[in-house]
């Protein structure tokens, strides 16, 4: 435990001396929500909308900066230096992703709270709630920037992983043209994918109708990131060619 | 294995792809002296000293570091090891740096200053490593690879692009750890540095040319530097000499550069 918090506090003063990070992290998420309720403002669709929001930035912007972080290490040789110390992989992976998750869970407070009392975003259900899902959702960007970063060698490469991994989700999540109005194929693929799950989960705590399936969609969620984190935890290796 | 050695390695070979980096190599290096793995940039040398802190795939042989295999668990806390590009963070200080490899090697506090004033940081600990020299973040990846006082210190490049008085202060310090009778290993492929070891592997191509004193180098070969000498040696066992005649094109400083050999 002591090295995982380790790794922790050494990742937050990391971002710590990078103001710049942590001011985009924090207020892009806000401005981005606002400018989706401002062209909806005759509508009613930014209430639907408006959760998949919350759902949506925990997820991408934890998977880029964990994705980059990674390799980062990799490529700096200090992976290598950790690993030929007394430090267990799921430290490594663990300290990070504690380290992101504290910085995600701020980052949802700040995006929510303009969402509900800014945007008048109406949430019906609980908060405590929401700020669950919101944390499974970095989490789950966490785990899978853990794996995209395995399977890219370079800065170029991993940023290319955003699109490839994300927006396939986003597209089938049912933001666009629910899920079930997608041909049969889609729907199914899209019934399995965790961010359509996320979103899901966020839109029940809104609209305030959280029930068992609700806990089923936490379920699928908890499932994807368990995987993600054995993949980037196999892909860690002490020993490499 | 004879008793004083402190690693033992038996026909290590390690195969990059289709390339044969190292090729049966066969050597045992001694506690309490400077040993210098010297050879041109491209002979293999970072590649050994991975297959001896346990982190290269080795193709075949045995390396033994302690009386145990290289990359067991109970090494990772005597083994302090510096790799080529300065493994540190960026955005942290140089104490912030220290303190995190510290803490992951379950050590106090005091052992933080002790390395940093070892490295001659302590009047910088507190500035970002970003903001440093590369000099200067070279010798926080060393401070880092001495924490704990290993009972091994690999040490790959540690003097490349460093001004002649810092080189000349590292070469001291590397003479006091050796004499507190730890195994200390020191790449470079600057010949020179070879007079300021106790004892100089010759690594080319992968293989070991020759392991013996810079006394008997001068005295073998007759030449009046240890660059001829290196030359020589390898003249004598080589029908492609040519190969490291290419001028020096990487970090070496200028003033020195006609005695470094590169890539």
């Amino acid at each position: 435990m002591r090295r995982t918090f380790a790794t922790t506090g050494r990742v937050l003063k990391q971002v710590r001396h990078d103001p710049r990070t942590i001011a985009l992290m924090l207020v892009v998420p806000s401005l981005l929500i606002g400018l989706m309720a401002w062209i909806f403002t005759d509508t009613p669709a930014f209430q639907r909308i408006g959760p998949s929001m919350i759902a949506l930035f925990p997820f991408v912007v934890m998977f880029l900066v964990t994705s980059i972080a990674t390799l980062r290490e990799r490529r700096s040789g200090t992976l290598e230096r950790l690993l030929s110390m007394p430090l267990a992989k799921g430290e490594f992976i663990f300290g990070y992703a504690l380290a992101f998750t504290l910085i995600a869970i701020f980052q949802t407070v700040i995006a929510s709270s303009f969402a509900i009392w800014v945007c008048g975003l109406e949430i019906s259900g609980s908060f405590w709630l929401l700020f669950a899902v919101a944390a499974l959702d970095a989490l789950l960007g966490i785990s899978l920037g853990l794996m995209a970063s395995a399977f890219a060698r370079t800065e170029f490469q991993v940023v290319q992983f955003m699109p490839a991994l994300v927006i396939p989700q986003f597209l089938l999540a049912g933001i666009i043209l629910p899920r079930q109005q997608l041909p049969d194929v889609l729907e199914s693929i899209g019934d399995w994918l965790p961010l359509s799950h996320a979103i899901d989960a966020l839109s029940d705590v809104a609209a305030g109708t959280a029930d068992s399936s609700t806990g089923f969609s936490m379920l699928v969620i908890v499932a994807w990131i368990v995987v993600a984190l054995l993949v980037g935890s196999l892909t860690l290796r002490r020993r490499t060619a | 294995m004879n008793k004083s050695a402190c690693i033992d390695v038996q026909s290590l070979s390690v195969k990059r792809g289709k390339n044969l980096v190292l090729d049966q190599l066969s050597f045992q290096l001694e506690a309490g002296k400077i040993i210098g793995l010297l050879g041109p940039s491209g002979s293999g040398k970072s590649t050994l000293l991975r297959s001896i802190v346990g982190n290269q795939i080795v193709t075949s042989g045995d390396v033994t570091v302690l009386g145990l295999p290289s990359g067991s668990k109970a090494l990772r806390h005597k083994v302090g090891y510096m790799t080529q590009a300065a493994s540190v963070y960026d955005d942290l200080t140089i104490r912030q740096n220290v303190a995190y490899f510290a803490k992951i090697l379950g050590l106090p506090d005091e052992e933080v200053d002790r390395v940093i004033q070892n490295a001659d940081l302590t009047n910088q600990a507190s500035r970002l490593v970003i903001d440093l020299s590369g000099g200067q973040r070279n010798r926080v990846s060393l401070a880092i690879a001495l924490l704990g006082s290993p009972e091994i210190v690999i040490l790959d490049e540690p003097t490349v692009g460093l001004d002649p008085v810092l080189r000349a202060d590292l070469w001291d310090l590397f003479a006091r750890l050796a004499a507190t009778g730890l195994c200390l290993v020191v790449s470079s492929h600057v010949m020179d540095e070879a007079m300021r070891c106790d004892q100089i592997l010759l690594l080319r191509e992968g293989r070991i040319l020759a392991q013996l004193t810079p006394g008997d180098l001068m005295k073998r070969t007759g030449a009046a530097d240890p660059e001829t000498a290196f030359l020589k040696l390898i003249a004598a066992g080589t029908t492609k000499p040519h190969a490291i005649t290419t001028p020096a094109t990487d970090a070496a400083p200028r003033h020195r550069a006609s005695a470094e050999k590169s890539k």
